[in-house]
């Protein structure tokens, strides 16, 4: 501890010595920056629930009925739906590289509590998954011939509720990752947690067709986000660690 | 205190103290759901708006109960588990689950079977059906990730972690699916308050609830001495005990 002058305390030495520099802050950091240029190099990983969102959106009017008058009555569970679907799609894929080549045993090594490094690779899927799927789901709601005046409302709850389904999805895909087929284990364990979720969510963009208000909707999801961002990531450090050493 | 919760961690102590204890069990459920089924079914009066097919709720409301209590033993082992290693209470939880499950779908076969009479259709999406569902889901949902391992240990650990995801999860779900439609009467059975319902309709519910009870703690009982069995088949006492009975 050269350089340093004799004012510092003895626990302020211990802390700057035992950790690099802003550890917390430079790690979490530093795992986003490294998923986002890993995922945004696999372009067609970040279109495929796009793609899928699309598709399933096109599926419904051929399947049930192309009227307008009533798919603009279900569309916003339809759109809300199909999102979830889509969101659940990519989390197979989450901690899957990782876990293949390596990466994600390095992350448990490192000093850093694992709960933070996993809400960064959580903040990415939510960034290139449950962001752009926000993004595209007015356009898709005209298609369903969506009420106008729910659009931004639709926008912003799928926004919100998304990053719920990313934190809690990522609880079932730590859980799964070991696993060779755990694709369809994974919709199962985290489908029945997403519910809450969906009736808000979908709540919303009603409330918003009607003329309710929609703050209190979109209030809950918020209260739905805080506590997923509080506890999810704990229960996907421990999930991680069972997977990596059983 | 603390020796006492750690002698009866021991599998080889708990495979003893539940082979006294389990007998008043099962005598106890037998005797409470006879005379609970013969009272309830045969000398309780007549509902004024429902006639006789009220008398389902001898056997939906005690499952019910008993549906959702199970989840929360699970999840209590569960954490017992994590927190002390303690091997006793992840074989508990393994047992529960499937009993739990099983209970719940009595819970809702014997409410469709009910709605038929009252209601005029084999399923209504109202919210304490919806949310029973959603807890079967969730009981096949730790089962399956339980059988998904093909190492014991983290199979354990996994479906602890579910376990106690879900029972976090069970208050926000129920209280979201309330929101979101109701349409059920109103609870006809509280332990706190005075019941709403006569007496003599009252007094054998209260009877079969305590024989489900009964039977549960029995059958656990019963189950987890053969998990124990099973799971320590390799250990001297065990051996001894298959030696002696040869």
């Amino acid at each position: 501890m050269t350089g340093t002058d004799g004012t510092l305390t003895g626990k302020a030495m211990t802390l700057t010595s035992g950790e690099p520099h802003g550890g917390l802050t430079v790690a979490f950091w530093a795992t986003l920056k490294r998923d986002l240029v890993l995922l945004l190099r696999r372009r067609s990983e970040v279109m495929n629930p796009l793609v899928f969102f699309a598709i399933v959106i096109t599926l419904f009017p051929i399947g049930i009925s192309p009227d307008p008058q009533l798919l603009a009555a279900i569309a916003p569970g339809l759109l809300w739906v199909a999102a979830l679907l889509a969101a659940l799609l990519s989390l197979d894929s989450l901690f899957r590289a990782d876990y293949d080549d390596g990466s994600l045993e390095q992350l448990l090594l490192t000093p850093q509590p694992l709960a933070l490094l996993a809400l960064a690779k959580v903040a990415v899927h939510w960034l290139l998954t449950g962001l752009p799927l926000a993004l595209m789901a007015p356009l898709l709601g005209i298609m369903l011939a969506l009420p106008a005046g729910s659009y931004a409302v639709l926008a912003v709850s799928l926004a919100l509720g998304s990053a719920s389904l990313s934190l809690i999805g990522a609880i079932g895909a730590a859980l799964t990752v070991g696993l060779s087929r755990g694709g369809v284990l994974l919709s199962l364990l985290v489908l029945p947690l997403y519910i809450p979720v969906l009736i808000f969510g979908a709540g919303a963009v009603q409330a918003a067709i009607l003329g309710d208000g929609v703050m209190a909707h979109l209030a809950i999801l918020g209260a739905l986000l805080a506590l997923a961002l509080i506890l999810a990531p704990l229960a996907i450090a421990a999930s991680l660690r069972i997977s990596i050493n059983g | 205190m603390w020796a006492f919760i750690h002698k009866l961690g021991s599998p080889k102590w708990f495979y003893g103290i539940s082979a006294r204890l389990q007998p008043w069990f099962w005598v106890a459920a037998l005797i409470l759901i006879v005379v609970g089924s013969i009272w309830g079914l045969a000398f309780a009066p007549a509902d004024y708006q429902q006639g006789n097919s009220f008398r389902i709720i001898y056997v939906h409301v005690p499952a019910a109960f008993l549906a959702q209590s199970i989840f929360v033993s699970m999840a209590v082992s569960a954490v017992i588990f994590m927190v002390w290693k303690i091997k006793i209470a992840d074989m508990a939880a393994a047992v529960m689950a499937p009993l739990g499950a099983a209970m719940t779908f009595v819970a809702l076969f014997s409410g469709a079977v009910w709605g038929v009479p009252t209601w005029g259709t084999w399923w209504m999406w109202d919210a304490r059906l919806t949310s029973m569902l959603i807890l079967l889901f969730l009981y096949l949902g730790v089962i399956a990730l339980r059988g998904a391992f093909t190492s014991r240990d983290s199979a354990s650990r996994a479906a602890s972690v579910l376990a106690m995801v879900g029972v976090i999860n069970i208050p926000i779900i129920k209280y979201s699916v309330d929101w979101w439609y109701t349409l059920h009467q109103p609870a006809t059975f509280t332990i706190t308050s005075r019941p709403t319902m006569p007496m003599e309709m009252w007094l054998p519910l209260l009877i079969m609830v305590l024989g489900f009870y009964s039977f549960f703690i029995a059958l656990t009982l019963m189950r987890t001495r053969s998990e124990i069995l099973r799971r320590e088949a390799n250990k001297r006492w065990v051996r001894e005990l298959a030696g002696e009975a040869n």
